[in-house]
C-alpha cells in the first residue's frame, strides 16, 4: 500500500478512536454541572453522590481523550507536513488558541475537580466543575474551528507557488467565523451533549432494572432526559442548517451526501437507499423532491448533481458516504422518537414502569457514539479528493520523507496500543458502575501517612 | 518588518516557544524524574506516595507539552514539518511512552494484586525513562546538526537520530529530570521515604554532574560552532556562567535541607541550558549538515507577521490567564502528600 492510502487510514483511525472520547467527557462535564448544581441549590447529598460518582466516570473519560488528541496534534507534523507547512499560518491560530484558552483552563481546573472534594469549599469545587466543562467545549470550538475553515476556506490568501505555496491569513475573524464554522460547532457540541446524557440514562437505566440505587437513579435519568430531549430536537435543527450549508458551500459533498447524479429541476430526497455508481441510480425509498425543498424551500428548484463536477473533484467513496450520512440522521431521528416517549411517560407519572423502555435505554447508548463517528466520516469522506477543499489536494498533503513501512510500523503500534487501551477502558467504565454510587459515609477518609499505617504489609 | 520592543514579530515568537518549552521541562521534568526514580522505592505504600506525590499536577504540566506543540505549529509550520516527518520514529516512540505513562499512572492503583501494580509501576518507570532520553535526543540532533536537504527536508535515515552525541545528551537529560524529581519527592514526603528520597537525590547528582561535565567536553572538542559565539561576544559568556553556578547551588542548598530552593535552582538550571542552547544557535534553529542555506531559521520558518501578531495577542491574553491557574492549584496541593479516597 501507498503511503497515501496509508496515512489517511492511520489518521482515520486514531481520530476515531480519539473522538470515542471527548464526546462523553463533554456530555458528562453537563451532567456533572447540572447535579452538582442541583446540590448547590437543594443541600440534597444524593445529589452530590451523583455528582462524585460521575466525576469518576469522567476521569476515566477524560484521561483517554488527552492520551489520544496528542497523538492528533503531533500527526500533523509526523504524517501530513506539506499540509502543515500549507496550513500552519492560518490553521496555527486556532491551536494555539484552543492550547492557551481551553486545555490549560480544563486541565487547570481538572485537579480540584477530581482530588479537591475534601480540599476546598464546595462553591469552589463548583467553579472547578464548571471550569472544566467549558474547557472541553471550547476546545471543541477551535478544533471544529479549524476544521471548517478546511471545509470552507475564508480570510486568507494564497503567498508562493508550487511546492512553497501557502495559505496566509489576513482576517481573523473571518477565518473564525467561516461559512460553516457556526453551524458545525453548534452541531458538533449537541452530538456530544447527547452522548454524555445517554450514557447517564444508560447506566441509570441499568441500575434500576436491578433494583440498585433506585431512588438516586430516577433523579439521575430525570436529568439526562431533560438534556437528551432537549438536544435531540435541536440537533435536527442544527443538522439541517449545516446541510443546507453544505449544499451552498460544498455542493459536491451534498450531492455525495444523497447520491444526487443528474442535475434536474427535482432532486429527490431518500430515507435509506444503495447507491449503484456504475449505472448512477439510487435504490431505495425516496421523497419526490424532497432534496429541493429542503434547501430551496421549492419542490422544484435544481440541486447540482455529482456529474457536473470533473470526475477527479468528487469524492471516491460515494456510496459509503450515503451510507453514514443516512445513518447518521436516521439515529437522529430515533432520538427525537425515544426522548419524546420518555418525556410522555414522565409527565404520565410512567416513566420508569415499562421495563422493555429501561432495557431500550440501556442499549441506546452506543447509537450517539456511532451517530458522532457516522458525522464525522460523511463530513471528512465527503470532503475528498480535497484536504483543503477546492485548494490542496489530499496526496500533495504528505510528508514526502516519511516511507510506507514507517507508517505501517506506527500504525501497528497504534492498533494494538489503542486496543488496549480500549479494553481497560471498558474494564474500569465495567468496574466503576457495578461499583456503583457509593455512601460517603461508610468510607474512611482520614488520610494515610507512611509510618502511621501500613496497609499493604 | 514590524517590530515590539525593538524586537521582530518571528523572533518574539521564538521566544514564547523558548518559554514554553522550559514551563515544559520545568514542569513535566519533575514528573518524568519521579517517575525514572520510581522501581526504587520498594514499599507498596511508598510507591502509592511516591504517584500521589505528582497526582494532581502531572496531567496540568503535560498540557505545556500540547501548547508548546501547537506554539510550533502555528508560528514555524516548515520547522513543524520538516523536525516531526524527519524523526518520524522517535517522535512515535515519544508518543507511545506518552500513552504509557498516563495509563500506568491512572490504572496502577485501581486494582489490588501485585503483577497488576508491579505492570504498571515497571511501564510508570521506563516510559517515564524514554520520555526523557527521546527529549534529550531531540535537543542534541538540534545541536548537532541534522541532515536536511532541498525545501529542508531531512535526507537522512531515521537511525541517524540516534547517533552517540545525541544519546549522550538524552542520558544527560535522564539524569537532569532524576535529579529535579527527587527534589520535588523531597518537598513532598516525610519519615523514613524522605530518608530513602535524600539517598537517592544526592546520587541523581553525582549522576547528573557526572554526564554534564562528558557532555561539556565533548561538545567543546567537537562541535567548535556552538561555542564560537561566546569567543567573539565575551559577555554571552554569562550564561553558561550562571548555568554552573545554579547547578553549583543545588547541592549547597540540599545539604542545608532547603529544598524549595534547590528546587528553583534546579528548574533555574535547565532555564539557563536551553536558552544557552538557543544563544549558540540563533537565529538558525536546526541546523543542516548538508549545506548552510538548508538551515531551518527563526524567518525563513515563520508564519506570516499577520499570523504572528495575532497569536502575540492571544498569547498576551491567555498567558497570564494560564499562569493564574496553575498558581490556583498547586497551592490547592500545596504541602506533603496526603492519601484519601479520592487519591490514586
Ligand atoms: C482540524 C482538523 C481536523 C479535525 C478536527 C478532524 N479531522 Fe478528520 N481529517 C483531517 C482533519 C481533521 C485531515 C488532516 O485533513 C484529514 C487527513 C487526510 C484527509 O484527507 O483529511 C482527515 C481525514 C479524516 C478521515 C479519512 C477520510 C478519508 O481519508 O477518506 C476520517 C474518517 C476522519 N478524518 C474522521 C474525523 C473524525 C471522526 C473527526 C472528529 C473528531 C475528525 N475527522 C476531525
Ligand atoms: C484532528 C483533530 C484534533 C486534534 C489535533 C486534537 C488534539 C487534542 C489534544 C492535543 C488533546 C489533549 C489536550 C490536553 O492535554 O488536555 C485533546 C483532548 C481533547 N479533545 Fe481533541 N483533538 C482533535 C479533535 C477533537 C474534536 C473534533 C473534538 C471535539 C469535538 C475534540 C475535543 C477534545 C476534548 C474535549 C479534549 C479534552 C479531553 C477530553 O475531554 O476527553 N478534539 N485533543
Ligand atoms: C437529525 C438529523 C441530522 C441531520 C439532518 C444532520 C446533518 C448533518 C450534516 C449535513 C453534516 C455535515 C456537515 C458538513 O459536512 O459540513 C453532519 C455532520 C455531523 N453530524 Fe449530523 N445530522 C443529524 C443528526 C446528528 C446526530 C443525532 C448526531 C450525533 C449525536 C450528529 C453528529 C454529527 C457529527 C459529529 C458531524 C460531523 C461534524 C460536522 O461536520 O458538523 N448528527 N450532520
Amino acid at each position: 500500500m501507498d503511503v497515501e492510502i496509508l496515512s489517511r487510514l492511520q489518521f482515520a483511525f486514531t481520530i476515531s478512536f480519539h473522538y470515542i472520547y471527548p464526546p462523553l467527557s463533554i456530555g458528562i462535564g453537563l451532567m456533572m454541572v447540572l447535579m452538582e448544581g442541583m446540590y448547590m441549590r437543594t443541600k440534597d447529598k444524593q445529589y452530590e453522590q451523583l455528582a462524585r460518582f460521575w466525576t469518576k466516570i469522567f476521569a476515566i473519560t477524560f484521561g483517554l481523550g488527552v492520551a489520544t488528541g496528542i497523538v492528533m496534534e503531533f500527526e500533523f507534523g509526523t504524517n501530513w507536513a506539506a499540509y502543515s507547512r500549507y496550513v500552519g499560518d492560518v490553521f496555527g491560530s486556532a491551536l494555539a488558541a484552543e492550547g492557551i484558552f481551553a486545555f490549560a483552563l480544563e486541565s487547570g481546573f481538572l485537579g480540584v475537580l477530581l482530588f479537591g472534594w475534601n480540599r476546598v469549599k464546595p462553591i469552589v469545587h463548583f467553579i472547578a466543575t464548571i471550569g472544566v466543562w467549558l474547557g472541553s467545549m471550547f476546545s471543541a470550538v477551535w478544533i471544529v474551528v479549524a476544521n471548517s475553515w478546511q471545509q470552507t476556506p475564508a480570510g486568507f490568501t494564497i503567498v508562493g507557488e508550487g511546492l512553497s505555496a501557502r495559505a496566509e491569513i489576513t482576517d481573523f475573524w473571518a477565518m473564525v467565523f467561516n461559512p460553516s464554522s457556526v453551524d458545525r460547532v453548534l452541531h458538533v457540541w449537541i452530538g456530544a451533549l447527547i452522548a454524555g446524557a445517554f450514557l447517564v440514562m444508560s447506566v441509570h437505566a441499568w441500575y434500576l432494572l436491578k433494583g440498585r440505587y433506585t431512588v438516586i437513579s430516577k433523579k439521575a435519568f430525570k436529568i439526562a432526559l431533560s438534556v437528551a430531549a432537549i438536544m435531540s430536537i435541536l440537533q435536527l435543527v442544527t443538522g439541517h442548517s449545516s446541510a443546507s450549508g453544505v449544499a451552498e458551500n460544498q455542493p459536491a459533498k451534498l450531492a455525495t451526501f444523497e447520491g444526487h447524479y443528474n442535475s434536474s429541476d427535482q432532486a429527490d430526497l431518500y430515507l435509506f437507499g444503495w447507491v449503484d455508481h456504475e449505472n448512477q441510480k439510487v435504490y431505495g425509498p425516496y421523497v419526490p423532491g424532497g432534496l429541493s425543498f429542503l434547501i430551496h424551500n421549492d419542490f422544484n428548484t435544481e440541486v447540482k448533481g455529482l456529474n457536473d463536477f470533473p470526475e477527479d473533484e468528487i469524492p471516491d467513496a460515494i456510496n459509503a458516504v450515503f451510507q453514514f450520512y443516512h445513518l447518521m440522521v436516521a439515529f437522529g431521528v430515533y432520538f427525537i422518537g425515544l426522548t419524546l416517549l420518555g418525556v410522555f411517560l414522565w409527565w404520565r407519572g410512567k416513566l420508569f414502569d415499562h421495563r422493555w423502555l429501561l432495557w431500550v435505554f440501556v442499549f441506546s447508548v452506543i447509537l450517539p457514539q456511532l451517530a458522532n463517528q457516522f458525522g464525522w466520516f460523511s463530513a471528512e469522506m465527503g470532503r475528498q479528493p480535497w484536504v483543503v477543499y477546492g485548494l490542496l489536494r489530499t496526496a500533495d498533503a504528505l510528508s514526502v520523507v516519511v516511507t510506507a513501512n514507517q507508517v505501517v510500523f506506527s500504525l501497528i503500534m497504534f492498533t494494538l496500543i489503542y486496543a488496549l487501551l480500549f479494553v481497560l477502558f471498558l474494564y474500569m467504565l465495567n468496574k466503576k458502575i457495578q461499583a456503583g454510587p457509593y455512601d460517603e459515609s461508610k468510607i474512611d477518609n482520614s488520610p494515610i501517612q507512611e509510618g502511621m499505617v501500613d496497609f499493604y504489609k | 518588518m514590524a517590530t515590539f520592543l525593538g524586537i521582530d514579530y518571528p523572533t518574539l515568537w521564538f521566544l514564547v516557544v523558548g518559554a514554553l518549552f522550559s514551563g515544559y521541562a520545568i514542569l513535566d521534568g519533575f514528573d518524568m524524574g519521579a517517575g525514572a526514580l520510581h522501581l526504587f522505592f520498594k514499599k507498596e505504600e511508598s510507591r502509592r506516595i511516591a504517584l500521589n506525590a505528582i497526582g494532581p499536577v502531572w496531567g496540568g504540566n503535560e498540557v505545556w507539552l500540547v501548547i508548546g506543540g501547537g506554539a510550533l505549529f502555528a508560528g514555524f509550520p516548515v520547522l513543524y514539518g520538516a523536525m516531526f516527518s524527519g524523526m518520524y520514529i522517535p517522535f512515535m516512540l515519544f508518543l507511545a511512552s506518552l500513552i504509557f505513562r498516563a495509563i500506568s499512572i491512572e490504572f496502577r492503583s485501581k486494582e489490588k494484586m501485585k503483577w497488576w501494580r508491579n505492570a504498571w509501576d515497571i511501564s510508570y518507570n521506563i516510559s517515564s525513562i524514554l520520555m526523557a532520553l527521546l527529549l534529550g535526543v531531540v535537543v542534541g540532533n538540534v545541536l548537532w546538526g541534522v541532515e536536511l536537504g532541498p525545501n529542508h527536508e531531512f535526507q537522512g535515515h531515521w537511525l541517524d537520530f540516534l547517533n552517540p552525541y545525541a544519546l549522550l545528551v538524552g542520558l544527560t537529560t535522564v539524569a537532569l529530570f532524576m535529579m529535579h524529581g527527587a527534589i520535588y519527592l523531597a518537598m513532598k514526603t516525610e519519615g523514613k521515604l524522605f530518608i530513602k528520597v535524600n539517598k537517592l537525590l544526592n546520587r541523581s547528582i553525582i549522576f547528573f554532574v557526572v554526564t554534564y561535565s562528558i557532555v561539556t567536553i565533548v561538545t567543546l572538542i567537537y562541535l567548535p560552532h556552538l561555542t564560537d559565539r561566546m569567543v567573539e561576544n565575551i559577555a554571552l559568556l554569562g550564561v553558561p556562567l550562571l548555568a554552573f553556578l545554579s547547578i553549583a547551588n543545588v547541592p549547597r542548598l540540599v545539604s542545608k535541607g532547603k529544598y524549595v530552593l534547590a528546587f528553583i535552582f534546579s528548574a533555574l538550571t535547565m532555564s539557563f541550558l536551553l536558552i544557552l542552547v538557543a544563544l549558540e544557535l540563533y537565529p538558525v534553529m536546526v541546523m543542516s549538515t548538508v549545506d548552510p542555506i538548508y538551515d531551518i531559521t527563526v524567518y525563513n520558518a515563520a508564519s506570516s507577521e499577520n499570523a504572528l501578531r495575532i497569536m502575540l495577542i492571544i498569547t498576551a491574553i491567555g498567558g497570564p490567564l494560564v499562569l493564574m491557574y496553575t498558581v490556583f492549584v498547586y497551592r490547592t496541593f500545596w504541602g506533603k502528600v496526603e492519601i484519601d479516597e479520592t487519591s490514586y
